[in-house]
């Protein structure tokens, strides 16, 4: 399936908007996701493994906190969007 | 839906009415409608890319009072998309120039300025006037400062926020409605996500994020429509793209839930972990002044000038120099010859200095950084030479 990254993490991931990979977890998909970029790990987790507060992950329309975190199943299907927080207005 | 404030039935004159007949003829706004917005008192935060449309199509729809807060002057990098401010104006405080451009459009409109910055110390005075608070400004602390400040004072935070083609936009802090924190409980740490200065914007998409809180705040003065309470909106300008995600209220949020531990205005600079003045990064390398440098090349001093800016920039204007972005630095070092002395270069000084301190690391011994990059060299050396 494909992930759609944000442009301000685009410089991480070779400027590709969208992303292929394997995953059947959310969770999955965020390893595979950091495997293959792996400048992308600082930027969505903190230092003890967590996904950074200022990063969202939605599956659909669905924020995964409000699904199962990590373990929410993915299906082919699916768009998952990383949505992080963004300040620029002037 | 919102209950805006109206002290005084308010009541329209004919040349108001004539002005706003598109308005009064459609039963959506009809003269009950037109009399809400009159009455209504909205405060853009920042008049700058976004508050520059919302604020011209407030004072257009006929928003009785409009309060407006920036400490800001003109520059010629805003005349690219603050659409409110014309060449004239570089030079004069953004208010000066805002509030002359909306007396222009609606002499009906009471125009309040606020000549400051808005802080922890002012932020609910200032709100204490108005109905409804839009967030146009460009920073992680005012960002949380105005959202925890609008969940404090019980009034609606219509936001939005931009990076290059894409945007994002919502409603915040109504009663029931989740707040800013619900959705980004934390801030990036410093330096993370780049603000538009540094990460450049599209032109025009402060005037389609900032039409779309002008549309949000007139629909809750309104009462009418849906309202993107709990509900993200998703621009992307370049893809042309509207994708809308849900957002929820967090019963753990510090600020809005059942629990709330934030019950006043803190510190939003530490709260974003900037603290004071952080010592330069250039300070630390080696530097080389640009007119120094300039006699050196002149007497044909064999110094190689290292480009670490990107491709796109290197167009905009270049010194010759072998350009190798910053981010492929580390895997490209083998293009240079560690035995000769190599100046570094950026836009201001700041990614050179950082290259500077990568090749010293990785065993270069003759490198330096130059001082203020190619702008100083613009300002020093070469006016020929854009600034940008």
């Amino acid at each position: 399936m494909k992930v759609s990254i944000p442009t301000p993490l685009r410089q991480y991931t070779g400027k590709q908007a969208s992303v292929e990979v394997f995953a059947r977890t959310v969770g999955e998909m965020l390893s595979d996701l950091t495997t293959q970029f792996p400048d992308l790990r600082k930027h969505l987790f903190s230092d003890d493994g967590k996904l950074r507060r200022f990063v969202n992950v939605y599956v659909n329309d669905e924020d995964i906190r409000y699904l199962e975190n990590g373990n929410t199943p993915l299906k082919e299907s699916d768009t998952v969007s990383i949505v992080p927080s963004v300040a620029g207005g002037s | 839906m919102v209950a805006v404030n109206s002290p005084l039935a308010t009541t329209l004159s004919n040349d108001e009415v004539l002005r706003y007949s598109r308005h009064l003829i459609m039963p959506e706004v009809g003269m009950a409608g037109q009399q809400k917005l009159k009455a209504a008192r909205v405060l853009c935060i920042g008049a700058g890319g976004l508050g520059s449309p919302l604020a011209l199509y407030l004072a257009a729809a006929g928003v009785g009072t409009l309060g407006l807060v920036d400490f800001d002057v003109v520059d010629l990098t805003n005349l690219q998309r603050q659409i409110i401010h014309t060449v004239d104006d570089v030079g004069r405080p953004k208010l000066d120039s805002a509030g002359e451009k909306l007396a222009g459009i609606n002499p009906f409109v009471n125009v309040r300025k606020f000549e400051t910055k808005v802080t922890s110390a002012n932020a609910l005075d200032l709100f204490r006037d108005f109905d409804i608070i839009a967030d146009g400004t460009d920073n992680f602390p005012t960002r949380y400062l105005v959202n925890d400040a609008c969940v404090l004072s019980g009034k609606p935070n219509v936001y939005a926020s931009i990076f290059r083609f894409e945007g994002q936009a919502s409603v915040f802090a109504t009663e029931g409605g989740p707040c800013y924190r619900c959705l980004y409980p934390e801030p990036p740490p410093p330096g993370l996500v780049p603000s538009c200065a540094e990460g450049g914007v599209l032109g025009i998409l402060p005037g389609l994020l900032g039409v779309i809180q002008a549309t949000e705040v007139i629909k809750l003065i309104l009462g009418s429509g849906e309202s993107l309470i709990g509900r993200l909106l998703l621009v992307d300008a370049l893809g042309m793209r509207f994708r809308e995600l849900k957002l929820r209220k967090n019963p753990e949020c510090p600020v809005c839930g059942t629990n709330p531990t934030v019950r006043e205005l803190v510190d939003y600079n530490e709260f974003c972990g900037i603290r004071g003045e952080e010592a330069p990064v250039t300070a630390s390398v080696p530097e080389i002044q640009p007119a120094e440098l300039k006699v050196r090349l002149d007497r044909g001093e064999n110094i190689f000038i290292l480009d670490v800016r990107e491709p796109h920039e290197y167009q905009i204007c270049n010194l010759g120099g072998h350009l190798i972005p910053l981010g492929d630095l580390p895997a490209r070092m083998n293009e240079l010859d560690s035995s000769r002395e190599i100046v570094a270069h950026c836009r201001s000084g700041v990614r050179s200095a950082k290259a500077v301190t990568l090749l010293r690391q990785a065993g270069f011994g003759k490198v330096e950084n130059l001082a203020g990059g190619i702008l100083a060299w613009s300002d020093k050396v070469d006016p020929t030479v854009p600034k940008y």
